[in-house]
Parts: C-alpha cells; sequence; structure tokens
C-alpha cells in the first residue's frame, strides 16, 4: 500500500531546507487551504453533475448534455452564471446575519472536511478525538441555517429554518449514536486508529447486525442532517417555495448549495470510515494471498469508491421517495431511532465486552 | 390571537411584526399569535396564480382564505357577444386539461336546444376522446401530487404516459391540449386512420404502467403516512359543498354525470361509478387511480366498433339562433360536473352565460378540509382536489 505520508514528508523537507521555519509553516497552510478549496470546489461540481445525471437516469431524461462533452461543463458554467448574478439583499433583512449566514455553513462544511482521512497517510488533522470532533463542527452548520432564515425576514425562510432547526438537532442524536457503536468496538474516536482496526475486515462485516443495523439509522440520520430528500423540510419546495434560502440570490445562495454538497460528502466519508473502513482495502481475516491482491488497488480509490456507494444510496433515497411531514420526521427520530440506537449500543457493549466479534 | 378581531389583523398583515411580544406575555408565559402567509399567486403547489392566504399557528393551518381573480379573463361575459360556434372555442381555456369535455358541453347544449340528433359515429368519438382526456388529465394529475409530496420523480413518468395521448390528439385534432374538436352537431374532423390502432396501443402499454404508478407512490410507506386520514371530507359536507368528481366521490357521494345523466355514448357503456367511503386524501387519491382503470375499460368497449355515419350534422346552419329559453347541460369533466347554463334571447349570441366550473365549488372545501392540519397536509390536499386555476376564474 503506497502511503501518501512519505509524499507529504519529502515537500515539508524540501520546504524546511529552503525556508524558515516560520515561513514553512505559513506555506503549508496556505498549500492545504488552496488544496482543500480546490477540492472541495471540484467535488461539489462532480457530485453536482453526478447528481443530476442521477435523477434524470430515474426520471427517464438524459441530463445536462449541451455544455461540453456529455454535459461536463454544465455546473461550471452555472457556476459562472451564479458567481456574476447580483447579489440581492432584501430591504427588511438583517443585512449582517444576512451576509454572515452563508459563511457560517460553508465554514462548518470545511472545518468537517479536513479531519477525514482521504487515503493511506493523507490526512489533514489526524486527531485523536476525530469522531467527536466531525460531529461536532458539522453541528454548526444548522447556525448558518437558522440565522440565514432568520435574518432574510421572510416566513417561507423562517419556517424552513426553524424546521431544520428541530430536524437537525434531533437526528444529530442518532448520528452520533451510531458512529458510537463502532467506536465502543474500536475502542478509539481516532479515525486513523478505527481504519487501522478494520485491517482484518470491515466493520461492518465484523460487527453482526448491531453495527449493521447502527450504519442504517447513520444512513438515514446521515441523510436528515444534509437536508437532503426524503428529509428535505427545511426546502420543501412544493410547500415553502425554497425553504430557508428563499431570500438569496447569487453567490451567497450558490454557498448554501455547496456547503449541502459538502454534507453530502461529509457523511459519505464518515460512514464509509467508520463503517466501511475508510481506505482500508477489502480484507478477509486471515487469507493472505486474497489480501495482498486486494492491496494492489490504491488505498485513494478504495476510499472514493466506498464514498461513492453510499452517496448512490443517498441519491436513490431523494429521487425515490416523497417527503415526509415536519411531525412524522421527529416522530421517527425520537419514537423509533433513538430507542433502537440505545439498546443497539448496549447490545454493542455487550458484545464489545465478551468479545464476541471477529 | 390578543383580542383583536380578525380583520383587523388581517390589516396588519404585509408589516414584518408577525411575532410580537408584550410584557404580559412575560409573566403569563409566551403566548403565541396567528400569522399570515401568502401562499401564491406565485408558488410551486397552486399550480397556476392560485393565492392563498394562510392563518398559520407555528406550521398548522387555522384558515385558508383562497383570493381569487389572478387569471380571470371573464368568458362568460365574452360568451354574450360571441356566436355560439365561437363559444366552443372560448371553453377550452377553462379547464385546459378537460378541453374537450368542456367544448363537449357547449355542442350538447345547442344540439339539445336545436333538438338536433348527432350519428352514433360522432357520439361514440367524443365519447373515445373525452375518456382519453380524462386519462391524460389523471396522469398530469397524478405527476404532480407525487412532485407536491416531494416526490419529484412520478412527475416525469405522468408526463411520459400522456404524452403519447397528446400525439393522438395531435393526429386527430391537430392540437395536442386546447383541441377544438367539437363542432355544434359533431365533429370537426373525422379520426385519423391510425386512430384506432394508435389508442390500442396506448391501452396496452398504459396497463402496464399503471402498476407502476403504485409501486412508486400508492404502496410507499412514506406515502401512505402523509395521505391516509388526511383531510378526511364527509359525505355530508361534500353535498353541501356541492363538492363533484373524483373528490366527492371519494367521500362517497354519487355524482358521475355519466351515469346519472348519460350523454353521448355513455349510456352502451358498462362501467363502475368509483365511489369510496373514507374520504381522506387516500382515497382521493386512490379514486382517481381506479378512474384511470373505468376509463381505459369504455375506451376498449368502443373502440372496435366505431360505427359508420356522418361527422356534422348538416341540419346545424351556420349560423347558430338557439329558440328563446333557458337551457342547462352538464358534463363529467375529470374534475367534476361542468354546467353550462344559457338563457337565449333567441339571437345569435347568448344573452346570458354561466359556467358551473368544477374547480370552484372544489376550491372552498379548502378552508373547512385544512384546519389544524399542518402545510404540508394541506399541500396534499390541494394535490387531490386537483385544481386547474383558469377553470376556477374562467
Amino acid at each position: 500500500m503506497y502511503n501518501f505520508s512519505s509524499l507529504t514528508q519529502s515537500i515539508h523537507d524540501y520546504l524546511a531546507s529552503t525556508l524558515s521555519p516560520e515561513l514553512t509553516s505559513v506555506v503549508e497552510w496556505t498549500l492545504i487551504g488552496v488544496l482543500l478549496i480546490a477540492f472541495v470546489a471540484l467535488s461539489v461540481m462532480g457530485l453536482v453533475y453526478i447528481e443530476r445525471k442521477v435523477a434524470a437516469f430515474f426520471q427517464l431524461r438524459l441530463g445536462p448534455n449541451r455544455v461540453g462533452k456529455w454535459g461536463l461543463l454544465q455546473t461550471l458554467a452555472d457556476f459562472l452564471k451564479l458567481l456574476m448574478k447580483e447579489h440581492i439583499t432584501a430591504r427588511a433583512a438583517d443585512k449582517f446575519l444576512f451576509n454572515l449566514a452563508p459563511f457560517i455553513i460553508v465554514i462548518a462544511a470545511f472545518l468537517a472536511i479536513g479531519a477525514i482521512p482521504f487515503a493511506l497517510g493523507l490526512h489533514i488533522m489526524d486527531i485523536n478525538i476525530g469522531v467527536f470532533y466531525i460531529s461536532a463542527v458539522s453541528s454548526i452548520g444548522v447556525l448558518g441555517i437558522l440565522i440565514g432564515g432568520w435574518a432574510g425576514n421572510n416566513k417561507y425562510s423562517l419556517i424552513g429554518a426553524l424546521r431544520s432547526g428541530a430536524q437537525i438537532v434531533s437526528y444529530e442524536i442518532s448520528a452520533m449514536l451510531s458512529l458510537l457503536a463502532v467506536v465502543v468496538l474500536a475502542g478509539d474516536l481516532q479515525l486513523s486508529a478505527i481504519i487501522e482496526s478494520q485491517a482484518d475486515g470491515w466493520w461492518i462485516f465484523k460487527g453482526h447486525i448491531p453495527v449493521f443495523i447502527a450504519f442504517i439509522i447513520f444512513l438515514i440520520a446521515g441523510t436528515a442532517e444534509t437536508n437532503r430528500g426524503p428529509f428535505d423540510l427545511a426546502e420543501a419546495e412544493s410547500e415553502l417555495t425554497a425553504g430557508f434560502h428563499t431570500e438569496y440570490s447569487g453567490i451567497k445562495f450558490a454557498m448554501f448549495f455547496l456547503a449541502e454538497y459538502v454534507n453530502l460528502f461529509i457523511i459519505a466519508a464518515v460512514g464509509a470510515t467508520v463503517f466501511l473502513g475508510g481506505w482500508m482495502p477489502f480484507h478477509i481475516g486471515n487469507w493472505e494471498a486474497f489480501n495482498t491482491v486486494m492491496d494492489f488497488i490504491p488505498t485513494i480509490i478504495w476510499f472514493f469508491m466506498k464514498v461513492g456507494f453510499i452517496i448512490g444510496i443517498i441519491m436513490w433515497f431523494k429521487w425515490t421517495f416523497p417527503r415526509l411531514r415536519i411531525d412524522q420526521i421527529l416522530v421517527l427520530e425520537w419514537k423509533y431511532l433513538l430507542p433502537i440506537n440505545l439498546v443497539n449500543l448496549l447490545v454493542v457493549a455487550f458484545i464489545a465486552m465478551m468479545g464476541w466479534y471477529f | 390571537m390578543g383580542g383583536t378581531s380578525f380583520e383587523k389583523r388581517l390589516c396588519r398583515y404585509g408589516k414584518h411584526d408577525f411575532i410580537m411580544i408584550e410584557e404580559s406575555t412575560i409573566k403569563e408565559g409566551i403566548k403565541t399569535q396567528e400569522y399570515f402567509v401568502n401562499m401564491g399567486p406565485q408558488h410551486p403547489s397552486t399550480h397556476g396564480v392560485l393565492r392563498l392566504m394562510l392563518e398559520l399557528d407555528g406550521e398548522n393551518v387555522k384558515k385558508v382564505i383562497p383570493h381569487i381573480g389572478y387569471i380571470h379573463r371573464s368568458i362568460e361575459k365574452m360568451c354574450e357577444k360571441d356566436s355560439y360556434r365561437q363559444i366552443v372555442h372560448l371553453t377550452d381555456r377553462m379547464d385546459y386539461l378537460s378541453a374537450h369535455m368542456n367544448n363537449e358541453a357547449v355542442c350538447l347544449l345547442v344540439e339539445n336546444g336545436l333538438e338536433i340528433e348527432v350519428s352514433d359515429r360522432v357520439k361514440v368519438i367524443r365519447t373515445i376522446m373525452s375518456e382519453l382526456t380524462r386519462l391524460a388529465s389523471h396522469q398530469l394529475w397524478w405527476g404532480v401530487m407525487g412532485m407536491d409530496l416531494g416526490a419529484l420523480t412520478s412527475f416525469l413518468y405522468g408526463f411520459r404516459d400522456r404524452e403519447l395521448i397528446n400525439d393522438i390528439f395531435e393526429e386527430t385534432c391537430g392540437a395536442r391540449l386546447t383541441m377544438n374538436y367539437n363542432v355544434p352537431g359533431g365533429v370537426m374532423f373525422d379520426i385519423h386512420p391510425n386512430f384506432q390502432q394508435k389508442v390500442k396501443d396506448f391501452i396496452k402499454h398504459f396497463k402496464t404502467k399503471l402498476p407502476e404508478y403504485d409501486d412508486l407512490l400508492s404502496n410507499n410507506v412514506i406515502f401512505r403516512q402523509r395521505t391516509e386520514g388526511i383531510g378526511v371530507l364527509t359525505k355530508e359536507d361534500a353535498i353541501s359543498y356541492g363538492i363533484t368528481g373524483p373528490t366527492g366521490r371519494a367521500s362517497g357521494f354519487s355524482n358521475d354525470i355519466r351515469k346519472h345523466k348519460p350523454y353521448s355514448a355513455y349510456d352502451r357503456v358498462e362501467f363502475k361509478e368509483i365511489l369510496m367511503e373514507t374520504g381522506d386524501t387516500f382515497s382521493r387519491y386512490k379514486a382517481r387511480i381506479l378512474e384511470m382503470w373505468e376509463s381505459m375499460s369504455i375506451i376498449e368497449q368502443l373502440i372496435d366498433n366505431i360505427p359508420e355515419g356522418e361527422i356534422q350534422s348538416s341540419a346545424v346552419k351556420a349560423v347558430i339562433k338557439l329558440p328563446k329559453g333557458e337551457y342547462y347541460q352538464s358534463v363529467e369533466t375529470a374534475r367534476g360536473e361542468l354546467g353550462v347554463y344559457v338563457v337565449s334571447d333567441g339571437l345569435k349570441s347568448p344573452y346570458r352565460v354561466k359556467f358551473r366550473s368544477p374547480g370552484f365549488s372544489n376550491l372552498f372545501i379548502l378552508d373547512h378540509l385544512a384546519h389544524d392540519y399542518k402545510i404540508a397536509d394541506l399541500v396534499a390536499m390541494m394535490s387531490t382536489i386537483d385544481l386547474v386555476v383558469p377553470d376556477i376564474d374562467r
């Protein structure tokens, strides 16, 4: 398995040998920032394109196919259009908060993406409480939605914002508890350590039915957290026109849009890392020959394959299911998912204590 | 509420102080106040320029005040200066999804007024066309219903099948939506040579696709939860509000004009009037799905034996003058009973025309239905009432 840390280490050594230590850090941080922004911009454009194509195939359409080969440049064109549009701030809006909200959402998304291990050694921050950190910073995003919905001084936005507040705060609990199931088994909150613990098989296979249940709950809660259909109540086009971002236009709207897709990526990446082994190739116990063959596939490809799998499932939800109602969404969380999750966690803890897992 | 009258609060609508906290609330706990939201005239789920003023308590709907008139074209007044042949073309623009049935209503009225019997061929063609229009209307409704509930995919499935019907119309009438196919005394052209084969192909195709509709929406657990037991309309209310069409029949109110006052070829075909018991959103949905099956069976009974005969009665003159008197003719459109009432003073244009449009009567049940339900339920109810705004406004 190729370790990216040798690459990053050599860059660091080169910079350190030519620049002063302070300047080295500055250059490194700038480099990381630029890479991160480039990655986010590219992956969001890719995701939007994929989403539109997936939607099109679900709906007997062709999807974007005019701008560029197979419509590949469509998202870029859309982005440029949004960039050039007028930034309208309604007269009755709270101007400071109205303009602040998109940044809060995007910052929360960027903070979370910093802790995700993309491949062996390709990791911006490997903090020892990675799982906790990600679920903590990703819940900052709801502040952006609440502020954005309130500051626009539009009743549709306010209803959308309050809906999403109730929804995200509730589903955060389920998402965290389902991640805890694996944390208990792996015995660590550090993402790299969780991945290492899956060297002889992914937790979804090793952890019996309880981890599988946790994975399903994580998918549901994750979809709800990203405000995507069937949980897209905050937007709810047919009810609230555009929900919390009704008043936003141009690039400010694009930032909400960007954050939605970054959050989709984060949820898929966390799910892939915790349940499906992250960049860890598919290994089966001690089948040495099989495991060596699997190791030939680069770790970064494994990671993106798994992320793509989860994103595919989440998109499948969106384009087939009708939207839930606000009370049904809360009933689903507090009356079904949360109790199941708590019992599930107890079972997992028991399994971990007795050592009844592979 | 704070003691202010409804009208006063109505006047305050438009200011931004929709959440007001007074000093006394701090002592007595938070008192909440209803606020108004304008749903429309530009809103994705009002399907046109309908404006509903909602009085909301949080998410709960307290009152629905429909404001109509945004697409009023004074069709009834225009009819007073037009000849009877011209009136037929105006009716297309009322309920554009049941264009053929609207035309038929005026044509039947004129024929009855002149006491002219049209040929069997015309009767059968009109019936087949009406049922195809009903199918197309219900297909569009089904697609939009899914979209209103957030299932965006159903929209294009509905349109895929509707397209085939529009192609059939295009071949015979030259138009796809506002067909203008009926004229007093018959139909404008004979059917296209491909007509029978194409209709049979369509029925064969749609029989395999209608179960798909059930797979995508009717049997979906979220869809069932969103619709079952929501917005129950009792039979008594349906009768007293004059709710006709599938909306009324879902409450058990037998009102099918095709059964009760058969016109065209409806007296020679076997079909069931779909009557449901519960009257909730789901039964209104189901009633339309079942109606599509019935429509297909009606078409199947007629398509193979279209009798020979003239397509326009030669007894109808170029300038039609109805004898002095009052005339009424009702037909069953895709939305319910369309009544045409004409007062004639013996001249070439009527003295007064009144359309009893199903959409207008059905719209005003919303306030009664939606009370204390959520906004999302209101959208679902609006969808199952199947509003077409030009039909409401005329």
